[in-house]
């Protein structure tokens, strides 16, 4: 009973920051109606698409539930592998690096119940975002399956373990890896991480070979492409037992090895996560508390940057050093470069096993097409990259913003110093990224130059909503600069990101509605023509700078009068 | 020279700095005292230009702290109650950082870091983050950072906390000799011995309002007595706690 009592005094001064944070200086009513809204308007968006998309599914012979079935598990091992590895990462800030631990430690807590509260907060940080997700996801198959309301009781029993699992798992992992590294040393504790999530990324993606499933004559017969879509992906995970238990609810009946396996193993990795928390908690925790060798010197490749960066002025100059040198001695930054890396090189090549290219389904239109659905993915990419690092770039001055604020520094040069960090590497890799994908498909020059200019305006003017969202609503408190986008300021930003990048999309398509009409079948092909180009061009370069230009405005005003908060 | 005129902030409905005007003279040291919350921070916070008055005016060197920001801040040095600084910097970092912001690179420069750390028994930690650096050591580095670009005005919130008590000296030490030289200093602090063998002024804020201002002699006659130690005038202006009450909170605790 202690436990339990003492498990809820300790999540009680992090409930109430939640509640407060959310509350904000704006009045609980105003943004609690706006989260409504975005809610309002994104679920129903998810749900019904999937319930169209599934009920489509069920009506093909054989295949359809086969795969729908399969693509709930695909999207639950998907979901499995980003909470392990977003569990680890909280679990390294919920047990170890949290302002409050050391205050903490100096009562008389019991060690199984400041496990239980980290660990339950260690939960929610990393799965709230998955459960967002599900929620609308789950409705839909109850919908198209034609389920009652105890399909949601179904559905809630069984997501339950399906995120404490990865929770217990990825907590004890954590404390595994500061056992043999000191926490304050989490580069190579990330590094660790990050290039070994990565390789398991490559590797799934490699195995599952999704291309394939889309081409079924890539098979022998029918009989292996049914075969290859009946057996499981892996009997011993826990996305494929909830997957079972879900699909067999959805049909009317009960998967009870499946349901047994979920919460034994629920149960069981909890208990040994307590066990080796109990064990080793102390010395980790001791470790932890150990600095790393922090001796720094210019190297080349610093003093090379400076040097670069002189023709900006000493000012300009030093508030971008600072930020990039913050960047990379930062291990929860710049270890998720390592994953984007492989989602860029997986992307690419997964465009280049398309069946565009076999035999006779070559051919000029479907590739205009895939040239449109890969602006709308590069954009998308480009967003969350976006959220990810430009967003919290204000937030991180947090505590140390007195400084800029005392210093002979104008709103406009901290924003422009800002902007250009994360512009930069940003607009970078969107055209390294273009040009490779628009080689792999062979575009014609003409489609290229506009891909070309539509991904360095849509980047820039990502970049100045990004940093403008984030400067409007900061999050100065944060603790972990990953956690700074999964804000409110982070949510408007994504919703006005990809409002602009659908809208350049539809736009862009009706610009070239001839040029595309031409390529349907019975009709005469023909290239693009020039002014086609330059009116689908003219309209992104006018979102671009009707959506980047006010927020940089709203941004600017906001550092220069926020003084008053 | 400081000029404050009429500076009044407010927190909502919470009045936390209310019409405060005080004139600080070059070659002066000049101390803020005042009880927890009584609006000393804020009112340095206006002074440094982080935060914006609802009312009134601050003037650095004759520059107004709204109308010219930028040549008010070029000649002043801060140093916040809190020393939080950029972790991923290190200490010769952060001090080539904040000279940039102000304009200043070059050899001159490196130079004066290599002083101020030394000064500070710094040196051999130049090289170090700053996330590696204890709390005093922290405090020292943003002292050196406000020295660094040589400022006519320092203005410092709670100089001591932290400092061991060789800093401490030197410290003092080096406020006399930076206001000798032509300086204006500013400091908050609740260390009433060092403001007391310190400054040349002080003032006493209290509920966001000057209650007293001048010299140490000015300020007895303020409280209306003779000979009365700092700590003794400071309670009788602030009505510190009875001893009534501090019996009260001891005879609780046994």
């Amino acid at each position: 009973m202690n436990v339990i009592r003492e498990f809820l005094l300790l999540l009680g001064p992090k409930w109430r920051s939640t509640r407060r944070r959310g509350a904000g200086a704006r009045g609980r009513a105003g943004r609690t109606l706006l989260l409504l809204g975005v809610g309002a308007a994104a679920w129903p968006f998810v749900y019904f698409t999937l319930v169209r998309f599934l009920r489509a599914l069920r009506g093909v012979e054989d295949v359809g539930p086969l795969l729908a079935s399969r693509l709930l598990a695909l999207g639950l091992l998907i979901f499995l592998g980003i909470l392990l590895l977003s569990n680890v990462i909280a679990a390294l800030s919920s047990f170890f690096l949290a302002r409050d631990l050391p205050a903490i430690r100096t009562t008389p807590v019991d060690g199984l119940s400041l496990y239980l509260a980290r660990l339950t907060e260690t939960l929610v940080s990393s799965s709230w975002m998955v459960v967002l997700l599900l929620v609308p996801a789950l409705a839909a198959y109850g919908r198209a399956y034609g389920t009652g309301v105890e399909f949601a009781f179904v559905a809630i029993a069984a997501v339950v373990p399906f995120l404490v699992i990865p929770a217990a798992v990825g907590s004890a992992l954590t404390l595994l890896l500061v056992r043999i590294f000191p926490a304050r040393r989490s580069r190579d504790i990330l590094a660790v991480i990050g290039l070994g999530s990565a390789a398991l990324l490559i590797l799934v993606l490699r195995v599952l070979e999704p291309e394939r499933l889309v081409d079924p004559e890539s098979y022998r017969n029918l009989i292996d492409f049914l075969e290859a879509l009946r057996g499981p992906s892996s009997t011993w995970l826990p996305s494929q037992w909830t997957a079972d238990v879900l699909i067999r609810a959805l049909d009317g009946t009960s998967d009870l090895l499946s349901w047994l396996l979920l919460w034994t193993t629920a149960a069981g990795v909890t208990t040994l996560g307590a066990m080796i928390h109990q064990r080793l908690y102390a010395v980790c925790f001791t470790r932890a508390q150990e600095g790393d060798e922090n001796r720094l010197t210019r190297t080349a490749g610093w003093r090379g940057l400076e040097w670069l960066l002189v023709p900006l002025g000493i000012r300009r100059r030093e508030l971008i050093l600072k930020d990039v040198r913050s960047f990379f001695r930062d291990p929860t930054q710049w270890s998720q470069l390592i994953i984007l890396a492989v989602l860029v090189v997986v992307y690419v090549y997964n465009m280049r096993a398309l069946p565009l290219r076999t035999g006779t389904t070559i051919s000029g239109y479907l590739t205009t097409l895939v040239l449109f659905l890969n602006l709308a993915l590069t954009g998308f990419v480009l967003a969350a990259i976006a959220a990810r690092f430009v967003f919290p770039a204000f937030s991180l001055e947090g505590r140390t913003l007195w400084l800029l604020r005392s210093s002979p520094v104008s709103a406009s040069e901290i924003l422009a110093s800002k902007f250009w960090t994360g512009a930069v590497p940003l607009t970078g890799m969107a055209l390294i990224l273009t040009v490779m994908t628009n080689l792999v498909l062979g575009v014609p020059r003409a489609l290229f130059l506009l891909s070309l200019g539509s991904i360095l305006c849509l980047s820039l003017a990502f970049t100045a909503q990004a940093l403008a969202w984030g400067v409007l609503y900061p999050q100065f408190e944060s603790e972990n600069a990953a956690q700074i986008p999964t804000s409110i300021g982070g949510l408007l930003f994504m919703l006005g990101a990809l409002g602009s990048l659908g809208f350049v999309v539809i736009a862009q398509g009706w610009a070239l509605r001839g040029y595309l009409a031409s390529g349907l079948p019975g009709r005469v092909p023909r290239v693009a023509r020039l002014e086609e180009i330059g009116v689908a061009f003219g309209i992104t370069l006018g979102v671009a700078l009707l959506t980047g230009v006010p927020a940089i405005m709203a941004a600017e005003r906001r550092i220069r009068v926020g003084a008053r908060d | 020279m400081i000029e404050l005129e009429a500076l009044t902030k407010r927190y909502g409905e919470f009045l936390a700095v209310d019409d405060v005007s005080l004139t600080i003279g070059t070659g002066r040291i000049f101390g803020l005292l005042g009880p927890n919350g009584a609006g000393k921070t804020t009112t340095l916070r206006m002074i440094a230009g982080i935060l914006e008055p609802d009312g009134g005016r601050v003037r650095i060197g004759g520059h107004d702290m709204a109308g010219e920001p930028m040549a008010a801040r070029a000649i002043l040095g801060f140093v916040p109650d809190r020393p939080f600084v950029y972790e991923k910097l290190t200490g010769a970092e952060l001090l080539r950082f904040t000279a940039g912001l102000h304009g200043i690179s070059g050899p001159s420069l490196e130079r004066r870091i290599e002083e101020l750390l030394d000064l500070w028994d710094l040196l051999q930690w130049r090289d170090q983050l700053v996330e590696s650096y204890s709390h005093g050591m922290r405090q020292k580095l943003i002292l050196s950072s406000a020295l660094v670009h040589v400022p006519d005005v320092l203005v410092i919130d709670e100089p001591m906390v932290g400092l061991d008590p060789r800093s401490a000296r030197l410290l003092k030490s080096l406020l006399r000799a930076y206001a000798d030289k032509g300086g204006t200093v500013l400091v908050s602090t609740h260390t009433l011995e060092l403001a007391e063998v310190l400054c040349d002024e002080l003032a006493v804020i209290d509920r966001g309002r000057v209650a007293a201002a001048g010299s140490l002699a000015d300020l007895r006659a303020a409280a209306a007595t003779k000979d009365a130690g700092l700590e003794e005038i400071f309670l009788k202006i602030t009505r510190g706690a009875a001893g009534s009450e501090i019996m009260a909170v001891l005879e609780d605790l046994a």
